[in-house]
């Protein structure tokens, strides 16, 4: 079948509804139930950094008083990779009542996954805005510069995403093995311990070539700290997010039309 | 000449059954290895060919498995076709198992703007019927409970109040004639009825050749997913009648 980059903008201009109304749903739902509400996604980061940094920080006794910014900086983006991924891993077989009855582009139901997810991390970043306040980071023009690991951020989720979210139509086991992979991720993301260390500086450049979301992570950082993007970190990121999405993508194309028969 | 709204042309769906079910990684691998990944082909659809003008209702006759849901799945665009193609002009509207894509913790009334997005209405149609899909569906002050509370059979009104808030050009129906209450279901035959007289075209799927008779102009029979007869009506569900009393 032919398909122009026209006809699948066409589709998904008329399928934008449903994209909004899946992220809302899947927003709204979230703190449905719960007494604080959407004030979770601000207390949950900010419970777990206070107990990091007083592990760590009693651990090493580095007594930097921007410690928790650091630490926040990239338990916030890790902890978004890890749920959207997830979550969108199991967007096609939870939505499987729907995919069976009527057609939508199936690609919508992972997308919009990472979407929401991605929503409540912005909203959390408010906390990351006060902690830096608080703990006196100055905003600086770098400071702007957030916004392009935020975007890697965004697009290695949904590639990710998008591969997963079509394998685990296949293979139902994946999911363990996915949070295996996602601890291995976690460890060498240098949230709670800094790699300018000498014990960390053999390690570094392997974290850096191997982990996409270390280099995100370390952009994210020297925006939030005022200094300027590390090229190399910039680069590798880049290859990793629009390499998974083309990965992703395609993959997710070839398969889709399988879908129905397994799940 | 009248406008074809629905061509099926040669279609034929196929399916790979794996002998024993795998849906692991684990087992995957083993088998892999071990060379016993069988998969054995199973023809649903074999070149099925029929076109439909609008404003026909075609009744779709056969026995368990004789693959009339492929079919109705591959018009719906659920499923692709193997081979062949579908040809639809204008809006189609599934009424399949009614209310099966709700989401159960939300309630009614966003149940109506989910379930209308995902059948690709825009936001500002559905809130203009908004009060008209409330009203049909008779749910009252339900409309604000989560669906997971509701009984199948005010899910099912709800489901068909939104799906047959359009007027579609094409509907499939897979014997929902039977939706809710005895005063319900008099309610929706009446709204079915009155698209009937609109000229919508129908696809629809029964086991009751009395509604068929009743319902359709023109029928087709499938038998282990070849096309043994199409045509009129009254001939088509006479071979049929035949067809079962020979066994």
């Amino acid at each position: 079948m032919e398909v122009s980059l026209k006809t699948v903008w066409k589709n998904f201009s008329k399928y934008q509804f449903l994209l909004v109304e899946l992220v809302k749903k899947d927003i709204k739902l979230k703190y449905r139930r719960s007494y604080l509400g959407i004030l979770w996604t601000l207390l949950e980061p900010l419970l777990t950094t206070a107990v990091l940094t007083f592990v760590f920080d009693g651990l090493y006794h580095r007594g930097d008083r921007t410690f928790p910014v650091y630490i926040l900086t990239g338990r916030l983006l890790y902890s978004f990779f890890s749920n959207a991924t997830k979550a969108a891993m199991k967007a096609i077989r939870s939505n499987s009542a729907m995919i069976k009855k009527v057609y939508v582009p199936k690609y919508i139901y992972p997308f919009s996954t990472v979407l929401s997810n991605y929503v409540t991390f912005l909203i959390s970043l408010i906390i990351l805005a006060g902690a830096m306040l608080v703990f006196r980071v100055p905003f600086t023009i770098y400071t702007l510069q957030a916004v392009v690991p935020l975007l890697m951020a965004l697009i290695l989720s949904i590639g990710c995403g998008l591969i997963l979210s079509t394998l685990a139509v296949f293979f139902r086991d994946l999911e363990y093995l996915w949070s295996v992979v996602l601890m291995l991720v976690m460890y060498t993301c240098a949230i709670f311990y800094d790699v300018s260390d000498k014990k960390f500086a053999d390690k570094e450049p392997f974290m850096k070539l191997f982990n996409p979301l270390y280099d995100i992570i370390v952009n994210f950082r020297n925006a939030i700290f005022g200094t300027p993007l590390n090229e190399q970190a910039l680069i590798i990121s880049a290859i990793y997010s629009f390499g998974t999405l083309l990965i992703g993508i395609l993959l997710f194309y070839k398969k889709q039309d399988d879908f129905i028969l397994n799940i | 000449m009248k406008e074809k709204v629905l061509v099926v042309d040669n279609v034929s769906m196929k399916f790979n059954l794996m002998e024993k079910k795998v849906d692991n990684l684990k087992e995957y691998v083993i088998k892999l290895v071990k060379n016993e990944l069988r998969y054995q082909e199973f023809w649903a659809l074999q070149n099925v060919s029929f076109s439909l003008n609008k404003g026909d209702r075609l009744g779709i006759l056969g026995l368990n498995g004789a693959g009339k849901s492929t079919l109705l799945k591959i018009i719906a665009g659920v499923l692709k076709a193997s081979e062949g193609k579908v040809t639809i002009k204008g809006k189609i509207v599934p009424l399949l198992e009614l209310g099966a894509g709700f989401d159960p913790q939300y309630t009614g009334a966003e149940n109506i703007y989910l379930y209308g997005a995902v059948l690709g209405y825009p936001k500002e149609f559905i809130r203009e019927k908004y009060q008209e899909i409330v009203e049909f569906s008779e749910l009252g002050d339900f409309i604000n409970v989560p669906v997971k509370n509701y009984s199948s059979g005010m899910k099912a009104r709800l489901g068909f109040s939104i799906a047959t808030i359009v007027e579609p050009d094409i509907l499939i129906l897979d014997e929902v004639l039977s939706v809710g209450d005895a005063k319900f279901r008099k309610k929706s035959e009446k709204k079915i009825k009155s698209m009937f007289d609109n000229g919508v075209t129908v696809l629809f799927v029964s086991h009751s050749l009395e509604q068929v008779n009743r319902l359709c102009n023109c029928a087709l029979i499938l038998e282990k997913g070849k096309l043994i007869a199409k045509g009129k009506v009254k001939d088509v569900s006479a071979i049929y009648e035949a067809k079962i009393n020979e066994n």
